[in-house]
């Protein structure tokens, strides 16, 4: 049993997904996105990079890959799903999660390293890490400003996982590099089988690379796939 | 712009001596196809006509080159079957006339030298130049640079890693944009130019052929500039990263399948130059269908199709057998493929369109028979009266009046509004980021790292161009030298005024002298280089630059390799290397507190530069701070790890003019010890702690007043 990583023409952040996680003892199947059947596949991440160039508006053709009709199957039915960054983006546009990712408040992009503070275990992203962590993990995009017209909450369909916070864990406008409404970095819906968010827990995978703090959250994921934990 | 009374060959940019030995050559008049493609080809920008006889003073012959210049990259060997390929050009007038375009497309066109060898590439440096920021036109040409590198280099995915800045007076009208690229590769997939093979096919890969950038060799990039160039914006051709995204993964699966012979990426004239070259270069010939290439738009002449310069398009020489599953590949990854033309027994490149034969040359005349000359040289009338105008350095300083101007430098203060528009981490290679002086990375799987750093230093250079280019050939050296990393490989980038103005001439082989002499001294391979000529906007030729990129390498990384972030109270500060010998030239104190630049840098013997380099690289497997002392010297070098640590420092007292002094060749370590395990000369001066820079009886400032004048230095003036 593996997870299957959706490479669409564009994606680049498919190799670090696959070694952040081996790191955890998962497999890795490379999974091009005109592939229609992910039956061997026990959780999904749809990983980072520019899907179709980003062009038209980030995940607005990817959406539309063949992949995607089996991708949201899988949502629908249960098993772990998760969206980083541009992954992220393309579960907003294909309506698997809520809301919309837009340019970043300043119109930059930013790559730099930025807190979030996990605000709900009940996901396949947060399971293994408790409520109130802060952790450090790199933040790249352009369009990252997450909005929504519906006002999130936990008891909603859709709970906030993760929110960009200070050091200390306070949320501040300062902490919040790009936006986000409520500072939202990522979400998960309600069952908490699918998430998103932002930052790439994939850079923060070792302490060489500056942090480790986003290993937990791939042992969350790996955790929350049934045939692991059997 | 051009006129239809002027002869053809003036309008491509051709003399009238050029004409003629094309002329001589052919036995004939040649045709416009002809014409067209001997006028790019023979253009400074491809065929390096005014530099080429003084690029043979850079030695290459080390044993751990694989390949030398002359090929797209230069290769070097890491070991245990790994290469490293890495090489860097210039996108200057292109980022003049379009800055986001011009430096978008100098990215897509480096990338594809490297990963013409058979290599994937993994990371990007640029080396830039502007006029001053307080110009709304310098402002913007930076913000469209940056945007450019960062909007194609993030998108294709290839981390950008580092690399430097400069702001001054004569680069208002002629930024420079310099773009590095380093890549890596198993050495069983390197792969090179040399056609082979009569009957093999050519296939056209990637983007349609378009009218976008035609001339861009010839017009744009091979004369200087006059006010209203801007309309020379139709010969900037436009970057699609995503479609270099896809031709890089296409092109690493065809060689990992072993399905090419030899490739060629289509930059500078297109299809002319990528045609020329495989057929040239192995010696053979080839025929050439215009007709099969897949075209953007239609009515294009046959030599527009030929000198357009379309980005995102590769040549793949291939067995016949081959062709079906090479477009096979094509079509995995979603890009266009057109079977072109057929290597001949040569030695004639013949050209075809609709039915027409419209050019028929030797294939290796466009390249091996470019003019070369020997450009009259004359030592610069401006020399001596600079020299004369020594540095004023007063006795008694006020370090923190001082300091606080030099931070508020925008090339001295804080760079990450550059930086963190870059993504700098894909690929979980990046161990040090951009902010420090070199750059590291990992090699996963091995114990080994590579380290890079690009250097320039226009304004020294201008002063004395042959110590100005030893010295960033040192100074590179030592930037990779603390994060561990021995000096390995060097590119450089040689960006000049006019070489029809003698004294350019002049500081252009003194720079090629200065440098070649450096890398020999520290046994560094030269694997490649790019001239920029015709730096020069309304007769005013730009400071002289040569940009190196260098190299490192170390096997084993460090376990921990120096960071400027990793002080702490208590530990003793320590400076390493040369006694500081009041070298201001040049300087960042002559230039901002004395608004004078004169005098003339110091020179720099071999010997030391090689001990102290050496030092260097092996005290980074021992302290947690090691930083080069450069721009701004010491004052500067203690306040940027005072930032990054979050502490201050308290110094014993020093010459007040030690503090500033760029005297090259120095160090300084934060370590936790009371002594240095080191054979070269070092001196403990302070300790770091608490929350003040404390300079004794220089004087003193609160870390985070200066933290915070270093923080906007550059924002500030782009907000």
């Amino acid at each position: 049993m593996t997870t299957a990583v959706v490479v669409f023409p564009g994606t680049n952040c498919e190799r670090d997904v696959e070694y952040a996680l081996s790191m955890v003892g998962l497999d890795a199947e490379l999974v091009w996105h005109r592939d229609t059947d992910l039956a061997g596949a026990d959780s999904v991440i749809l990983p980072g990079g520019f899907a179709h160039g980003d062009y038209l508006r980030t995940g607005a053709i990817a959406r539309f890959s063949p992949v995607m009709k089996e991708v949201e199957r899988l949502a629908t039915a249960g098993v772990p799903v998760l969206g980083i960054c541009n992954g992220f983006q393309i579960l907003c546009e294909a309506g698997i999660l809520d809301g919309a990712l837009v340019a970043n408040q300043d119109l930059k992009f930013i790559c730099k390293p930025v807190t979030v503070r996990v605000e709900s275990t009940n996901s396949v992203l947060t399971a293994a890490a408790t409520v109130g962590q802060v952790l450090r993990i790199p933040l790249n995009s352009y369009e990252g400003n997450y909005i929504s017209d519906e006002s999130l909450s936990l008891d909603g369909d859709t709970s906030v996982v993760l929110r960009y916070c200070d050091a200390d864990g306070d949320l501040t406008p300062a902490a919040n590099p790009n936006g986000s409404m409520a500072s939202i970095a990522g979400i998960a819906n309600s069952r908490g089988n699918v998430a998103g968010l932002m930052p790439h827990p994939e850079r923060a995978i070792e302490d060489i690379l500056g942090s480790s703090d986003g290993k937990v959250l791939f042992e969350s994921f790996a955790a929350s796939i049934p045939s692991v934990n059997a | 712009m051009t006129h239809s009374d002027t002869p053809a060959h003036i309008q491509l940019g051709m003399t009238d001596d050029e004409y003629a030995d094309v002329v001589a050559l052919l036995g004939r008049d040649p045709q416009a196809a002809e014409l067209a493609m001997y006028s790019v080809m023979w253009s400074e920008h491809c065929s390096y006509k005014s530099s080429r006889i003084h690029l043979g003073r850079f030695r290459s012959n080390q044993p751990w080159v694989v390949v030398g210049p002359g090929e797209n990259a230069g290769v070097v060997d890491l070991g245990d079957g790994w290469l490293a390929a890495l090489r860097i050009e210039s996108h200057n007038h292109p980022s003049f006339v379009e800055p986001h375009q011009g430096a978008a497309t100098g990215v897509g066109g480096i990338l594809r030298d490297i990963f013409t060898m058979g290599a994937r590439p993994i990371g990007v440096w640029d080396a830039i130049r502007f006029g001053p920021l307080d110009d709304p036109r310098n402002r913007y040409l930076l913000e469209g640079v940056v945007s450019g590198i960062a909007g194609y280099g993030n998108a294709v995915g290839v981390p950008t890693l580092g690399g430097e800045v400069e702001f001054a007076d004569r680069f208002s009208k002629n930024p420079l944009v310099n773009v590095m690229a380093l890549g890596i590769l198993k050495e069983d997939q390197l792969v090179l130019s040399a056609a082979s093979g009569e009957g093999n096919i050519a296939i056209l890969l990637g983007n349609a052929t378009g009218k976008d950038g035609i001339g861009g060799a010839s017009i744009l990039a091979s004369a200087s500039f006059e006010e209203g160039d801007e309309e020379k914006r139709p010969s900037v051709q436009v970057g699609d990263p995503f479609e270099e995204k896809k031709l890089i993964e296409a092109c690493l699966d065809l060689y990992n399948k072993g399905l090419v012979v030899a490739i060629q990426d289509l930059g500078a004239a297109g299809i002319s130059c990528a045609t020329s070259e495989t057929a040239g270069n192995g010696g053979m010939g080839m025929d050439v269908n215009l007709d099969a290439v897949h075209l953007r738009e239609p009515g294009m002449t046959p030599g527009e199709v030929l000198m357009s310069e379309s980005q995102e398009r590769m040549l793949a020489i291939v067995e016949p057998d081959n062709a079906e599953n090479v477009l096979a590949v094509a079509t995995k990854w979603e890009i266009d493929a057109s079977v072109i033309g057929t290597v001949t027994r040569g030695p004639a490149l013949k050209i075809y369109s609709q039915g027409n034969l419209v050019a028929d040359v030797p294939a290796a005349s466009l390249a091996d028979d470019a003019p070369k000359y020997n450009r009259p040289s004359t030592r610069p009338s401006y020399l001596d009266e600079a020299w004369a105008s020594e540095p004023v350095i007063p006795k008694i300083i006020d370090a923190a009046d001082v300091l606080c101007e030099l931070l508020d430098d925008p090339a001295i203060g804080d760079r990450s509004w550059i930086s963190s528009q870059y993504d700098h981490m894909l690929f979980l290679n990046t161990v040090i980021e951009p902010g420090h002086d070199g750059s590291l990375m990992r090699i996963k799987g091995t114990e080994k790292g590579m380290a890079v750093s690009t250097d320039g230093d226009s304004l020294r250079t201008y002063l004395d161009p042959r110590r100005g280019a030893t010295r960033i050939v040192f100074e590179s050296a030592l930037n990779v030298a603390v994060t561990g990393a021995r000096p390995y490989a060097l590119v450089d980038n040689l960006n000049f005024g006019n070489p029809e103005n003698p004294e350019v001439m002049w500081q252009f082989t003194e720079a090629v002298e200065g440098m070649a002499w450096a890398c020999e001294e520290l046994d560094v391979p030269v694997v490649g280089g790019n001239v920029s000529f015709y730096n020069q906007t309304d007769g005013t030729d730009i400071y002289p630059t040569p940009v190196v990129g260098m190299l490192g390498f170390c096997d084993p990384m460090p376990q921990r390799p120096p960071r400027l972030d990793r002080a702490r109270e208590g530990m003793s500060i320590w400076v390493i290397g040369q006694e500081p010998g009041h070298d201001f030239a040049a300087s960042a104190y002559d230039r901002i507190i004395n608004n004078n630049l004169g005098g003339r840098p110091h020179d720099v013997d071999g010997d030391t530069a090689r001990r102290v380099i050496a030092a260097t690289a092996t005290l980074a497997y021992e302290v947690p701070v090691l930083h080069d002392i450069s721009t701004g010297g010491l004052a500067v070098a203690l306040a940027e790890i005072a930032f990054a640590s979050d502490v201050g420092f308290q110094l014993d007292t020093l010459p007040h003019s030690d503090l500033f002094d760029e005297t090259p060749l120095r160090v300084v370590a934060a370590a936790t010890d009371d002594g240095l395990d080191t054979q070269v000369p070092h001196t403990r001066i302070g300790t770091f702690g608490g929350t003040v820079l404390d300079f004794a009886t220089a004087g003193s400032i609160s870390l985070d007043e200066a933290k915070a004048i270093w923080s906007n230095a550059l924002v500030r003036r782009m907000h």
